[in-house]
């Protein structure tokens, strides 16, 4: 075994839409926040997780704090900077070289469909870049080869929704119906809007320390995409079967268990990536929770210990931030105060963001 | 414009596919590389792929996508080609959904688009 990370501190700045408020603004609120939590530790080292914050978004939130002169790195892995930022952290602090490690993540997201310099121009020119229309087709492919339909990717976002009346960081605090999920317009069939998480801004931060007392990061492992994966997070334009290739978010599920010492059947509590109701569903199997087609019993069974913050679904999704927030919603549930959203009992959690790159990121934290 | 070396077209106005075939790990891809993308292997030849598919995913896409100015809706999807068995991201000349099954047989076909880019599709 070797030296043990503990979490000293979290913050968050809630997501949602803020006009006139900065990705520095946001930084500093959450940094603040974790910091004042773990006591005002001096840090030896930050690393910030943003995709288009753009140069020295984390210089700028520590600068902004008088707390410069530290390294500090910004980390981009898509929706999984936050996981990637993380693992850097805790790995420096089990090497050796730190003590006391601050990860933040902040992030303004464009409105709308998310535009990305991953798509070369020819391809947007030509209707090939929509990303939606990816999303369509992996949610088609999971609903085809799983045995599932469009009511289970509704009865996923009825869940979160729930879930997020009770988060007061969360963006959409309102429940709704099936009916109502099924009644909102197709953005690319099979998944109408209120399937699809809305891309939006917020930050959030978390503090690491070798040893200490508090819950356990037990591990953070960020994984890509195997050569030739074509159809799930990765879309280059063409390929064969990628039924034989491991995915990402396997690959980081595998390597964070064996790191953490867990198998899935002791995750208490999931926070796991919604970007759209389906991409929730192929996550329980991908991180080993289920078999295929397992999914409804899964919802059925254990619909308040995933994605208690209410997920994307309810938070929309700061990419930089999204992961922290994650972490920092397990970090709550296992010190137990997480209110009417409180997991009882919860012990072992377990963080999953994938995107593009494509990257998958999986953090477990126990106590 | 679409980059040269994707498309091929004839004098007949009717286009085809230019893929990469690796001999050596057998896997056939699209747009041609330099390095197979399955095995990293870098003896890849040029191959006219085949025009006969089968419909493997379909979608439309009802609200227009950073960056394009075409009609909406349009149809979009996955196709496997029959021969080569190789799946290929495109346009689909179809743009209802419900009018699309899986396996149903397409055949590519040229689409030129208003702002004057050629580009393929299967229908």
């Amino acid at each position: 075994m070797g030296v043990r990370v503990s979490v000293a501190g979290v913050g968050i700045h809630p997501f949602g839409r803020f006009d006139g408020v900065t990705n520095t603004d946001m930084g500093v609120h959450a940094v603040r926040a974790a910091l004042a939590e773990a006591g005002d530790p001096s840090f030896q080292a930050a690393f910030c997780g943003t995709a288009y914050g753009g140069v020295a978004s984390g210089h700028k939130v520590l600068g902004a704090l008088a707390l410069t002169g530290v390294p500090i790195v910004d980390v981009e892995a898509g929706c999984a900077s936050g996981g990637a930022a993380l693992q850097l952290a805790a790995g420096a602090i089990r090497a050796g070289q730190y003590d006391c490690v601050l990860v933040f993540g902040v992030e303004k997201m464009p409105k709308g469909i998310i535009r990305s310099s991953f798509f070369e121009p020819w391809r947007e020119e030509t209707g090939l870049a929509a990303t939606p229309a990816y999303f369509a087709l992996r949610a088609q492919r999971l609903l085809r080869e799983h045995g599932l339909t469009k009511d289970h990717l509704a009865e996923v976002v009825v869940k979160n929704r729930k879930h997020g009346v009770h988060n007061p960081n969360a963006m959409f605090r309102k429940e709704v119906t099936a009916d109502e999920v099924l009644a909102s317009r197709v953005v690319c069939d099979p998944l109408h809007l209120w399937m699809l998480c809305s891309p939006n801004e917020g930050a959030a931060a978390v503090v690491l320390r070798a040893g200490g007392d508090g819950v356990t990061l037990a591990s953070a492992r960020l994984r890509s995409h195997l050569p030739g994966s074509v159809l799930g997070e990765a879309t280059p334009l063409a390929g064969i079967d990628d039924t034989e290739i491991v995915p990402p978010s396997t690959l980081a599920a595998r390597d964070a268990y064996e790191e953490a010492g867990v198998a899935p059947g002791d995750i208490d509590v999931v926070e796991c990536q919604d970007t759209d109701a389906a991409r929730e569903l192929l996550a329980y199997h991908e991180l080993g929770l289920c078999d295929p087609g397992d999914q409804p019993r899964l919802l059925a069974e254990r619909a308040a210990a995933i994605n208690p913050s209410g997920g994307l679904l309810s938070k929309g999704e700061p990419l930089g931030a999204s992961g922290l927030g994650q972490v920092v919603e397990l970090v709550h549930q296992l010190r137990g105060d997480a209110g009417a959203r409180q997991v009882l009992g919860a012990r072992a959690g377990l963080a999953h963001t994938v995107g593009r790159g494509a990257n998958a990121s999986c953090v477990i934290v126990t106590r | 414009m679409i980059p040269e070396g994707l498309v091929e077209t004839h004098a007949d106005g009717s286009i085809a596919l230019i893929g990469g075939y690796s001999p050596t790990s057998g896997q056939f891809h699209f747009p041609r590389l330099d390095t197979c993308p399955y095995s990293g292997a870098t003896d890849v030849e040029r191959v006219v792929l085949s025009r006969d598919a089968t419909v493997w995913a379909w979608t439309a896409v009802t609200a227009a996508p950073p960056g394009y100015e075409g009609p909406v809706p349009y149809g979009f999807g996955i196709v496997e080609l029959t021969k080569e068995r190789l799946r290929i991201v495109t346009r689909l000349r179809e743009a209802d959904p419900k009018q699309l099954a899986f396996g149903q047989p397409v055949q590519l076909v040229a689409d030129p688009l208003p702002n004057g880019i050629v580009t393929w599709a299967f229908a």
